[in-house]
């Protein structure tokens, strides 16, 4: 894996990312990104966004996405035609850097997108993934389309 | 023989494959036969102690295996068992360490 991954994202989504997860704050918010991968060029086209199924204690730093809502999304993505490309989490009031909890927990192949909010306000989202020896994660640049 | 399928993060390692029949009477011997096949698989399925990592889900006919004899449970000609991963991650830990 290199560091030119790319993964499109439509500015409309990347709003829509950025509200969830101020809505969510000072809770995560997170949710499934749907899109297509072709070629090895990857964009995003829907997001299904998912209640943070951790208990009330630790949703202001931790967020689960159930295997039951894996398959919901999976179902969702097969009806619009598209796949899981990957997940959205914020981090309230720390950095968009992957964590060690989440390298522990992450999957290969899919985009990690990752919102820093400070305070209630969306700071900025980076994009990532998995090293495939589980090592660490790869930046990957989003690109923001139309 | 039973039929694992493979969701699509995992597929690199499988040369592709959604779809894979292997020889086993339980869910942990087809399991074994899968990282035999696809050795890669490994590291992404089973964590250091060998027990398979808590984001990883087995299903068989809906059901999660860990609600049913776990990795011991039977499988028979023609079961299918499906691995649904679940997402969990979060930032650093701060007042817990509990995942």
């Amino acid at each position: 894996m290199d560091s030119f991954l790319k993964i499109n994202i439509p500015g409309g989504i990347l709003e829509q990312i950025h509200s969830h997860c101020e809505r969510s704050y000072p809770e995560e918010g997170a949710g499934l990104m749907l899109g297509k991968e072709e070629d090895d060029r990857r964009a995003v086209a829907y997001l299904f966004i998912l209640e943070n199924a951790r208990e009330d204690a630790a949703r202001h730093n931790r967020y689960l996405i159930t295997a039951a809502d894996m398959l919901a999304g999976e179902k969702e993505a097969k009806r619009l035609g598209l796949s899981i490309l990957g997940i959205f989490h914020s981090h309230p009031d720390h950095p968009n850097q992957p964590s060690e909890f989440d390298r522990e927990y992450a999957l290969p192949w899919y985009s990690y997108l990752i919102t820093s909010v400070q305070g209630g306000q969306v700071v900025d989202s980076k994009c990532w993934r998995l090293r495939d020896n589980r090592a660490g994660f790869v930046p990957e640049e989003i690109i923001l389309t139309d | 023989m039973p039929t694992l399928k493979i969701p699509t993060p995992l597929r690199p390692y499988t040369s592709g494959e959604s779809t894979i029949t292997l020889p086993g009477e339980t869910v942990a011997e087809v399991l074994e036969a899968l990282v035999e096949r696809h050795p890669e698989l490994k590291r992404h399925l089973l964590g250091d102690n060998g027990q398979l990592r808590p984001y990883v889900n087995l299903f068989l006919k809906e059901e999660n295996v860990n609600q049913l004899q776990g990795l011991e449970t039977p499988l028979t000609e023609g079961d299918t068992l499906l691995i649904i991963p679940s997402i969990a991650g979060g930032k650093e830990h701060r007042r817990d360490h509990a995942p």
